[in-house]
This record gives structure tokens, C-alpha cells and sequence, in this order.
């Protein structure tokens, strides 16, 4: 017979309500692990979205996503003639609030010429960006339907697709455009701008001006060789996917990592100190019951084999109930939750290490009993 | 005949100094198999210190204890596992049943017999058949908070058993029972000392059962003041 679960069994209710304490606290635990991870996938998403092998950007930038970035849109054309290089296209990015049905909306705004390197790799419903102009292809996160009209920049965009997981570093959701339109959006002057700068002497100015332009390459093309050619040109720099996904995780989302990451290191420290006191507590209701145990001839196995049995139990059923809330509520968290079978696995081991830990000094206690605290009344 | 249990100029002192409290002085005591002993005295007379010292729970001060023939403690424990001697040769009654509130009359029974190394059906088997012995086996599958106090002293008394002791030591064991049922399970004991050829030691002030005893010692300020036997 086991008398760990004999005894959970007879105290169900109050197990079980410890469970689903112990189980919400678990969650937040999990879900910080779950935020942590999101925000480096997040941060990629895109990045491993484009498949681009190169980013050409402006000398002495870090690229679009680290800093402001502008070189000529016919750069483009350069990079495309650069021997190893299989096709090259420009983009743009810029953050910007739309007006949507539902009111304003943050989006990170894409654009790039259709057909070239630059656009979504999948999209979930609706079609890609066609010819015309004002269509976008939108994130699933932005709550948009397809056919949806959202004003952006004194104009009026028609959402025509719709894709999923593609957000920015800073958990926004992105919006692909055509290229020419969001040059519009980032360059071009409003009107009465436009013409107090004519009467100014300055000329209209080009908007053909783009943030970056990435680059796919021949198979067998060597990246780093690639990127030394380019950056011969005095006012270009270039970067390997490598180290712009570097750049994105090292440098952009690091605070963000860094302070997620202590939070869930205080919130596990927390959760350790709370479940050390639930078994201590859960020991010490049985002190009786352990000292006739010992009475009646029990080994310190068996009283040893019952606290670290309880509190591996209740470790297990809490992570449970745990991971059941997370992935129950995790898509109405307003950033991702990326919590893997590996990450499960993770946090499981860990819980249990806090829970074995946490029965120390409850086991300590237990062996410390005398056998005559069960005497008397 | 070996006694089974045998005690040589006891005495237990708890503190030091000033504060130093005498609880038994030179006790002498020998306990055959098959006979049942009554332990009396008032508050204070040292009859459960005795008891918790021939059960291995209070170490004494000074003397000699021997179980069976075997020295226990002669100034210090001769016998390295002392949980397991108590599972193995002792069987424990205690005033309050001490019944795991967890596990089911059969379970409370059969866990004795598990701790000691007994497979689990067996041990459960046995428990049957004990409870079914103490006329209490329509009561087996009943947790212990759903038995009534005399059901409960007979699950103790089958746990008691459960290993087949050749010692049982019993305190107060009648005191929450009516006189009918406390005389019942007096009988029973009677009946297992008999069957077994168990020593039985029983810390009791409950006039009503003295009747039941082969033999009473009587205790005073931690010294036996009468030790006499019940006419046959």
C-alpha cells in the first residue's frame, strides 16, 4: 500500500485546492519561461521569414532593425549584379498607427516590391500583394478580417491577406505593403511640407529611398564573401543572416530577455520558498501520524518515501493543473507564449528539483520526530 | 522458561542536577509467556515510563531490560535497529487507538505486517482474518473516523497482533470503553496470550478489569509497592 497517496486520498479536497493554488503559481512561472522564449522568437520571426541570406544596409548601421537605415533604392540592382548573389530586393520598415475598424492600431510596417525577395513566405488566407497599389497583407495578431480597410498615412489600405506568427522585435504586428507605398508613407512630404521645401530652393527630392535590401544567393555561394564584396563600396555595409539575427537577439530584445529572465529566476525562487512551506506544513499536520508510524516500527525509508512521495505528487499535479491554464489562456496573451515540448520538459525538471529540495528540510523534520509524540492525548 | 520480558534494577531519571526528577527506581520485574500483567498506580508512579522503556521508546538510566532472553540495554542498547525489534517483537496498544486515520481498518492492520517485510496480500489476507478473530471483520473496509471507540481498540489490538509478538504492551487500553466492552477486549487479550504464549503488560487504573489479570504490580513514586498474584 502506499501511504502517500492513501493520505493525499483521504485529504482530496484540501489537495487538490492546494493543487490549484500551487498550479496558478506554477503558470505565471511558466508562462514568464513561455514570454521569454517568445520574445527571441519573436524577434526571428521575421528575420527567418524573409529566408534572406544578406542584408545590405547603410555604412556604419547595424541594419533596419537595430537602427535607422536608408540607402538608395536603386542599390538594389548593384546588389542583384553581385556575382553569388541569386536575387535581391529592397524593403522598407517603419512603425506606424493605423486607424482600424477597431480603432487605432500599432503595426510595424513592411514594404517591398512583390515578386522579389522581401514578402511573407506563407500566407494563411486571402493571396499575396497583386499589382495594384494600397493592398496589404496583414498578421493574424492585428484582429483584422480579410477585406478589412485600415487608413494609414492619409491613405486607405485594403487588407487582402493575412499571415501568422510575423511580428515585430517589439511584438507588433506586421504589415506587408508595396514598396512604392510605403516609400510614400516614410519619405514623401505631406503637401504643404513639399511646397514651403520648393519655395526653400530645395528641389522635391526623390523618395526612391529604401531602408535595406536583402539577398538570396546561389547555392555554394559563400555569405562572409559575399558581404566583403559588398562592403567594399564605401557607403554600404553588409550582413550575414547570422549575425543580423545576432544583432536582433544580443542587442535588441536584450533588456527585455534580461528582465524576463530575472523575473523568472525571482518568480522560481518564490515558487521554491511556497512549496518548501506546503509540504513543511503538509509534515507537520501528519507529525502524529509519523510518530506512530515510527511507534509501530517504521523505517526512516518509509517515513522518507512518504514526504518526498507527497511532494513530488503535489509538485506534478501542480504542474499539470499549470500547464493546462498556460496553454488553455496562452493566445489571449498580447505576445507570444512559446512553450515547446522542451521547454516543458525543462520547467517539469525543474519543478521537480524545487520540489525535492523543498522536502528537505520537511524530511529533516519528519526523522526528527520521537515515537512518543503519538502517546498521550 | 525464558521470561519474555525481564527487567533488573530499572530506574529512569529525566533531567539533571536540582532539577533532576527520579521517575522509576530499581525496578524488577520478570514477565512469563502467557501471562497478562496489570501495571496501577496513580499519576505520576512511573507505569507508562515503564511501559516506554520495555518498548524501546525511553532509554533507561540505569539497570538491565532483556526481551526474550536477549539483553536490549545494560547501560546502553545492545540491539542496533530498535524499530525493528519493536515491529517484529512487540505489538503496541495505546489509550487513544493511534489508528493511521488514512488507511482503512484491513490497511491499519495489514501495514504492520507490510513494514515488517510481509507481501501486501498476505499481509492484507491476515488482516482479514484478525479482524474477522476480533469479531470486528464487517468493519474492515471502514476508516478509522467511522468506528466506533471500541471498534477501533480491537483494529488496534489486530495491528497489535498483526506480526505475532511474543510481547504486547498495552496502555490504558479500556479507558474509553464501557465496562462491557472493556471486559470483551481484556478477553481477548487473555485468549491471545494464550494462543501465542505472549507476555502481555497492560498500564491500567480501570478497577473494573483487574479481575482479568494474572498478576497486578502495583506503582508508587517509581518503585513497586505490591506485586501479587489473582487466585486461581
Amino acid at each position: 500500500m502506499n501511504l502517500a497517496l492513501a493520505d493525499i486520498r483521504h485529504r482530496l479536497g484540501r489537495f487538490l485546492m492546494t493543487c490549484v493554488g500551487l498550479g496558478l503559481l506554477m503558470a505565471v512561472a511558466l508562462s514568464m519561461v513561455g514570454i521569454y522564449q517568445g520574445v527571441v522568437a519573436e524577434a526571428l520571426a521575421l528575420s527567418r521569414s524573409l529566408h534572406a541570406e544578406l542584408w545590405v544596409v547603410e555604412q556604419g548601421t547595424r541594419g533596419p532593425f537595430a537602427e535607422s537605415s536608408r540607402i538608395p533604392g536603386d542599390v538594389r540592382a548593384i546588389v542583384a549584379r553581385v556575382p553569388g548573389v541569386a536575387e535581391a530586393g529592397a524593403i522598407t520598415l517603419r512603425t506606424a498607427e493605423a486607424k482600424a475598424p477597431q480603432g487605432i492600431l500599432r503595426m510595424q510596417i513592411m514594404g517591398y516590391e512583390p515578386g522579389r525577395p522581401g514578402g511573407p513566405s506563407a500566407i494563411e488566407a486571402g493571396r499575396g500583394l497583386g499589382g495594384a497599389r494600397f493592398e496589404m497583407v496583414v498578421d493574424a495578431r492585428a484582429r483584422l478580417p480579410l477585406g478589412a480597410t485600415v487608413e494609414l498615412g492619409g491613405d486607405r489600405y485594403r487588407v487582402v491577406g493575412l499571415t501568422r506568427g510575423l511580428v515585430a522585435s517589439g511584438g507588433d504586428p506586421l504589415a506587408f505593403v508595396h514598396l512604392r507605398d510605403s516609400q510614400d508613407l516614410q519619405f514623401k512630404l505631406a503637401p504643404p511640407a513639399a511646397r514651403r521645401a520648393l519655395a526653400a530652393g530645395a528641389g522635391t527630392g526623390s523618395t526612391d529611398t529604401v531602408n535595406a535590401v536583402i539577398a538570396r544567393l546561389h547555392p555554394g555561394a559563400d555569405p562572409d564573401a559575399v558581404a566583403e564584396t559588398i562592403r567594399r563600396w564605401k557607403h554600404l555595409a553588409a550582413l550575414t543572416d547570422a549575425e543580423q539575427a545576432d544583432i536582433l537577439t544580443r542587442s535588441v530584445v536584450q533588456r527585455a530577455r534580461v528582465q524576463l529572465g530575472m523575473f523568472t529566476i525571482v518568480l522560481l525562487f518564490v515558487s521554491a520558498v511556497i512549496i518548501a512551506l506546503i509540504i513543511y506544513t503538509m509534515t507537520m499536520d501528519k507529525l502524529r501520524e509519523i510518530a506512530t508510524l515510527k511507534l509501530i516500527g517504521a523505517s526512516d525509508r518509509t517515513i522518507v518515501g512518504l514526504v518526498l512521495q507527497q511532494a513530488l505528487i503535489l509538485g506534478g499535479a501542480g504542474f499539470v493543473a499549470a500547464t493546462g491554464i498556460v496553454f488553455a489562456t496562452r493566445d489571449f496573451f498580447p505576445r507570444a507564449v512559446a512553450l515547446g515540448p522542451a521547454e516543458v520538459a525543462v520547467m517539469a525538471g525543474v519543478i521537480g528539483f524545487i520540489c525535492v529540495l523543498g522536502s528537505l528540510v520537511s524530511i529533516r523534520a519528519a526523522l526528527a520526530i520521537e515515537p512518543q509524540q503519538a502517546l498521550g492525548g | 522458561m525464558t521470561a519474555r520480558i525481564a527487567l533488573e534494577g530499572i530506574g529512569k531519571t529525566f533531567g539533571a542536577g536540582e532539577t533532576a526528577l527520579r521517575a522509576l527506581d530499581r525496578i524488577d520485574l520478570v514477565v512469563h509467556p502467557g501471562e497478562v500483567v496489570g501495571l496501577k498506580g496513580p499519576s505520576g508512579s512511573g507505569k507508562s515510563t515503564l511501559l516506554n522503556i520495555v518498548a524501546c521508546i525511553l532509554e533507561p538510566t540505569d539497570g538491565r531490560l532483556a526481551l526474550d532472553g536477549e539483553t536490549v540495554w545494560d547501560g546502553r542498547y545492545r540491539v542496533a535497529d530498535l524499530r525493528r525489534l519493536r515491529r517484529e517483537r512487540i505489538g503496541l496498544i495505546f489509550q487513544f487507538h493511534n489508528l493511521l486515520p488514512f488507511l482503512t481498518a484491513t490497511d491499519n492492520v495489514a501495514l504492520a505486517m507490510t513494514l515488517a517485510g510481509t507481501d501486501p496480500a498476505k499481509a492484507r489476507g491476515r488482516a482479514r482474518d484478525l479482524l474477522d478473530y476480533l469479531q470486528i471483520g464487517k468493519r474492515a473496509g471502514a476508516m478509522p473516523s467511522r468506528l466506533s471507540g471500541g471498534e477501533a481498540q480491537r483494529v488496534a489490538i489486530a495491528r497489535a497482533l498483526a506480526n505475532r509478538p511474543g510481547i504486547i504492551l498495552a496502555d490504558e487500553p479500556t479507558a474509553a470503553l464501557d465496562s462491557e466492552r472493556a471486559r470483551v477486549v481484556m478477553d481477548l487479550l487473555r485468549q491471545v496470550a494464550q494462543d501465542q504464549q505472549a507476555a502481555i503488560l497492560v498500564v491500567t487504573h480501570d478497577e473494573k478489569i483487574f479481575d482479568r489479570f494474572d498478576r497486578m504490580v502495583a506503582l508508587r513514586d517509581g518503585r513497586i509497592e505490591q506485586d501479587w498474584r489473582r487466585a486461581a
